[in-house]
């Protein structure tokens, strides 16, 4: 039984490690914790399901156009709420409470386009359920972790070895030097809004296919999970929101079986809180020492 | 004098409320060592970021080859040739050696080029060639401002500005600095040097400015200025 747990809970960890990679990228390059990625998660889901819907294009191509949707939806967010910030030289508070806004924002939208109501999402693939020894293994699980899996190893990849990768960390180790190597460090933000955004709508859509079920409620306590993740890892380091993604679904996946349904929510905090009174920098998190 | 490859007019720049710089005027000829010399607080800094494009003039021009670069941004003044290392370092902590250099070389798109300038970086800098994989934040104080002047140079300047090269070194580092930033003329680099040390930058420099409170009070030859009553008690310890 404790196997069949444990893979439930990978399956669902993936997810939020997916999800918590978007609020760790962000937090890299700006020192901000985006609240609105929640809310971009469940954007992400509620556009692959609309174009499902209304066109025949089917669930591949429908996550593809939800991805890019997503990536420049939160890219305009940046600009148009984020950015003037930045140029006025605003406290980190404003940004923080602009995001808290935005993610409202787009919450809203998504009711009033799609109604309060749950709706129904098609189920991701789909081949039928098999057993490995004593573990139920269902198709859609064995998807999900793939495709997370492949999108986690392609943004570790784009970080560490591209040269827009290069920029990021230039970005987020020093943004005025890197503005003096010639970099657009704003271009640089955008594109980490981007693979947020993106990242974010393939794992609202993964999800929502797994439960057949899309509502614009959905990123609220997903968003805090991931972002606990995030933290619990050591918010900034893109192993450590993996890490911390694969607890949290562990966590989630053993409170409901052994303590009850009802725990499930609870418990990724309670390891938050456990965790960050030993180690306050989070896993992985190195010492930060505050330079005056 | 030939025509001058950089040239500031009536530059004027505020750091938020205050007026840091008022007015300046400069004309720097190509293959020059021009050094910018005066007290803490004077407005030294403050040109060079301007200049760079880190701070916008509120009034000037900055003409360089003939364009006005007053509008252009970081970025932009970096593809034009124009690139600054900055006070303090500046350099990318936990990146290694390698990646630091490639960053400076980031606007350029001629690999072979690119390549040619990694030699002449690294047999400037011997030193940075042996530890081209550590991470920035190991090296020494030196060590960390001989990244911070190659990176520079990998973006294939035509004017290099070099803010306080020589700020926290041991003499014997200042010394190396100061002979690299002859090597680095030899290349047919221009070079803009702001100091503290005004001894080591005057016996450096072709000309040199002298700024106080955001206005030039005096400019010569670096031997004039070496040798200028003024300059001698104010910046040179009247010896």
């Amino acid at each position: 039984m404790i196997l069949q747990q444990v893979f439930d809970g990978l399956t669902l960890g993936i997810v939020y490690a997916l999800i918590a990679v978007g609020y760790s990228l962000v937090f890299g390059v700006l020192r901000l914790v985006n609240f609105a990625h929640g809310a971009t998660y469940a954007f992400g889901a509620h556009i692959a399901m609309v174009v499902v819907v209304s066109t025949n294009f089917g669930l591949f191509w429908a996550i593809i156009i939800s991805v890019i949707m997503t990536g420049l939806m939160t890219m305009f967010m940046d600009r148009i709420a984020l950015r003037p910030l930045r140029a006025k030289k605003s406290k980190g508070i404003s940004a923080l409470i602009t995001t808290i806004g935005c993610s409202y924002i787009i919450q809203n939208a998504l009711m009033i386009v799609f109604g309060s109501r749950s709706k129904w999402f098609p189920k991701i693939f789909d081949y039928g359920n098999f057993q490995i020894g004593n573990v139920l293994v269902k198709s859609t699980q064995v998807g999900i972790i793939t495709v997370s899996v492949v999108l986690l190893l392609l943004l570790t990849f784009i970080v560490q070895k591209t040269k827009i990768g290069l920029a990021m960390r230039a970005v987020q180790q020093n943004a005025k030097a890197a503005s003096l190597m010639g970099i657009d460090v704003n271009r640089v933000i955008s594109f980490t809004f981007f693979l947020g955004g993106a990242s974010a709508a393939v794992a609202g859509s993964l999800i929502s296919g797994y439960y057949q079920i899309v509502n614009p409620q959905m990123g609220f306590i997903a968003g805090l999970k991931a972002f606990s993740a995030a933290v619990l890892g050591g918010i900034g380091i893109l192993h450590g929101a993996v890490f911390g993604g694969l607890v949290v679904g562990l966590a989630e996946s053993f409170a409901a079986f052994y303590i009850g349904g009802g725990y499930r929510d609870a418990v990724a905090f309670i390891i938050l809180i456990v965790v960050l009174i030993f180690r306050p920098n989070g896993l992985f998190g190195k010492k930060v020492i505050e330079k005056v | 004098m030939p025509k001058p490859i950089l040239e500031l007019k009536d530059i004027n720049t505020y750091y938020g409320m205050i007026h840091a710089v008022k007015g300046i005027n400069m004309e720097i000829s190509k293959g020059e060592i021009v050094a910018l010399i005066g007290s803490n607080g004077a407005g030294k800094s403050t040109t060079l970021n301007t200049i760079a494009g880190l701070l916008k003039p509120k009034k000037g021009q900055i003409i360089y080859d003939g364009k006005d670069l007053s509008h252009s941004s970081a970025a932009e003044i970096v593809k034009m040739g124009i690139c600054l290392s900055p006070e303090g370092r500046e350099v990318f902590p936990d990146l290694s050696v390698q990646d630091n250099l490639k960053l400076g070389a980031f606007t350029r798109k001629d690999r072979a080029m690119i390549q040619r300038d990694y030699d002449k970086v690294y047999s400037l800098f011997p030193r940075l060639y042996e530890r081209k994989v550590q991470v920035a934040k190991t090296l020494s104080g030196g060590e960390q401002q001989m990244l911070a002047i190659g990176r520079a140079l990998m973006s294939d300047p035509k004017v290099l500005l070099l803010d306080e090269p020589s700020l926290g070194l041991s003499p014997n580092l200042v010394m190396l600095i100061f002979d690299l930033i002859k090597d680095i003329k030899k290349l047919g680099v221009t070079i803009l040097l702001v100091e503290q040390n005004a001894k080591m930058a005057l016996k450096t420099a072709d000309r040199a400015y002298v700024l106080e409170t955001g206005r030039i009070t005096l400019e010569g030859t670096g031997k004039q200025l070496l040798t200028d009553d003024n300059v001698r008690k104010a910046y040179l310890g009247n010896i």
